[in-house]
């Protein structure tokens, strides 16, 4: 990070984004977009990373880095997975996209 | 720079870029399946450059594989698993680690290289880079620790597996509450004189017991506000952590995220008509009012209920030329949704209109029964908003309410003293005739007696949804429904 103040302006703005992409939902989609949006939210693996290739070789960093990794990517692969299948079954064409939903 | 440096920076544009579309994109119905897949790319773009800009030893590259390769496969599992009705269970647990995730890095940075990681960066203001640094562990360790305690209790609750203690209904809940707040304020401070001493643990301890006392005494009906908020804190605690690890695209996603999950906690909180500050502060819903709530969930606060068998439900829906659907968490419970489009079919072989009335907040999260019927392949035209259908009831024949109870209440049209009132609600006590398929009769999830069923025109055909729904196919198969006209199929 260059410098401070930058890291605030690009918090400043981040926020005015967020509350600006989202103005109306339709009902039908507010659970797949809160799933999305906590997909996204495991951005958090960008800090484990981080924190692994910087641990020096510290054992205890790499074994906190790699915990909190696997509890990141939990959270963005489950996130994106589960939020792609419920959007399949909101396809134009539900019944035709019906095979390659994981129905048991 | 270097060309990788330039590279990677390229690259974080790109993904800062993807990821605010596609948060666009989920927001439309055409868009959202691509926007998903847009801002998983991103995810993947970010990463991959971030592992571009970082030197890696063979040591840290088996520790990433070791840590995706659990985690990631520990995801997909799960969510190729968990069936549709438990959604809003499993997004819980997912934000839950998400803040976990920040929660391990504040704690690492501070434990071993407090204001090292920003330094290391090389351009970073070493004086105030340090305060800054410290101040943002605290951040995310505070919010991290609250999404995740406050996520599993969420989770908790919507399993059945946590109940709501009855203390959590008192007053003493804030106090304790405040407290908790005020230890790890005090913790905060103290840890930046001292960051990996005994306050970090202090700050740790106070914030998760804070997340727990804060969702305990939420209703399950209110939980999904409370999960979409906890998914904007899971934002906030990202957004901390790039302070910390000093990464840029880091904060902006986090903020993006955090901010568009206020957005989104408000409108969930609009469409249940509830302002935020009654979900967060004012108990469970019922629990707290007045002489209204139902006992608790005992028989006793009702009379005049006329009770039916299934043989009389199919009996009117013979006949009738109209038909709708309110189907409700109860229905969701019992995994009814398949057995309610073979009813429909049957229905409509036989000449009828059907339709399905989906309230905002019908299921166990806002658009979460959209998501069951869908499955189910419920067309989608035939999934009536509230606003829309509300006017069709008084010409309607038949309505068959499935396991939803608070959104048909008519009392929060008409009586100002109850808890509900003001919500908006399908108003099927305008239909001519109302069945209502449920367990028994005990208070719905918001613990509050409903009017409805005390209506003349309204019959109660107790069971579970599912078993009810699967012996009126039965049943209309017996009059000779769906053979008469097998060509209008």
């Amino acid at each position: 990070m260059s410098s401070f103040s930058q890291a605030l302006w690009v918090l400043l703005l981040g926020g005015l984004l967020g509350f600006e992409l989202i103005g109306k939902v339709p009902p039908t989609l507010h659970t797949p977009l809160m799933s999305g949006a906590n997909a996204i939210s495991g951005i958090t693996v960008l800090a484990s990373l981080t924190l692994i290739a910087q641990a020096d070789g510290n054992p205890a960093l790499l074994v906190l880095g790699a915990a909190s990794l696997a509890f990141a990517l939990f959270n963005v692969i489950g996130g994106f997975v589960v939020t792609d299948r419920m959007l399949a079954m909101f396809g134009p064409k539900s019944s035709s996209r019906k095979p390659s939903s994981s129905q048991p | 720079m270097t060309t990788t440096s330039v590279l990677s920076y390229a690259i974080d544009l790109v993904a800062v870029l993807l990821l605010a579309l596609g948060l666009k994109g989920l927001s439309k119905v055409r868009s959202a399946r691509a926007a998903n897949g847009l801002a998983a790319l991103a995810m993947g773009l970010a990463v991959v450059g971030l592992l571009l800009q970082q030197q890696l030893s063979p040591q840290a590259w088996l520790w990433i594989a070791a840590g995706s390769a659990i985690g990631g496969l520990a995801g997909l599992l799960m969510a190729q698993r968990v069936p549709m009705t438990a959604m809003p269970e499993t997004v819980a647990l997912f934000n839950g680690c998400g803040g976990m995730a920040s929660l391990l890095v504040a704690v690492a940075v501070a434990l071993f290289q407090s204001g090292g990681a920003a330094a290391a960066d090389g351009a970073a203001a070493q004086g105030a880079g340090d305060l800054v640094s410290l101040i943002s562990i605290v951040i995310s360790v505070f919010v991290g620790a609250i999404t995740f305690s406050g996520s599993i209790v969420a989770m908790g609750k919507l399993q059945g597996w946590i109940e709501t203690p009855g203390w959590t209904q008192s007053q003493l809940r804030h106090g304790v509450n405040i407290s908790l707040a005020a230890m790890a304020l005090v913790a905060g401070v103290l840890l930046i004189g001292d960051p990996s001493g005994l306050p970090l643990w202090l700050l740790v301890g106070a914030s998760t017991l804070l997340g727990i006392g804060v969702t305990l005494p939420i209703g399950g009906a209110d939980m999904p506000v409370v999960i979409s908020l906890l998914n904007s804190y899971s934002g906030v605690a990202a957004a901390a952590a790039g302070f910390v690890v000093g990464s840029q695209l880091l904060i902006v996603a986090g903020a993006m995220v955090g901010a568009a999950g206020l957005i989104l906690t408000q409108v969930m909180c609009t469409a249940m008509n509830r302002s935020l500050v009654s979900v967060l502060f004012g108990g469970a819903l019922g629990a707290a009012g007045g002489g209204h709530v139902g006992g608790g969930g005992d028989e006793a606060g009702y009379s005049r209920i006329t009770s039916c068998s299934a043989e009389e439900c199919a009996m009117a829906l013979e006949t009738a030329e109209r038909v709708v659907f309110v189907p409700g968490y109860g229905l969701a419970v019992a995994q009814a949704q398949h057995t309610l489009r073979e009813l429909a079919k049957l229905l409509e072989a036989n000449g009828a209109e059907v339709s399905y009335a989906i309230h905002p907040v019908a299921g166990r999260m806002p658009g979460h029964m959209n998501v069951l019927l869908a499955e189910a392949d419920v067309p989608y035209e035939q999934l009536i908003e509230m606003d829309s259908i509300n006017p069709e009831f008084p010409r309607t024949d038949v309505v068959i309410v499935l396991g939803a109870n608070d959104v048909v209440n008519p009392d929060a049209k008409s009586d100002p003293t109850s808890p509900l009132f003001g919500m908006p609600v399908l108003e099927v006590d305008q239909a001519r005739q109302v069945f209502v398929v449920k367990r028994s009769l005990g208070a719905g999830y918001a613990g509050i007696k409903n009017a409805l069923f005390e209506l003349p025109q309204t019959a109660m055909v107790f069971g579970d949804a599912k078993a009810v729904l699967a012996g009126l196919v039965s049943e209309l198969r017996e009059l000779g429904v769906g053979k008469k006209t097998p060509a209008a199929v």
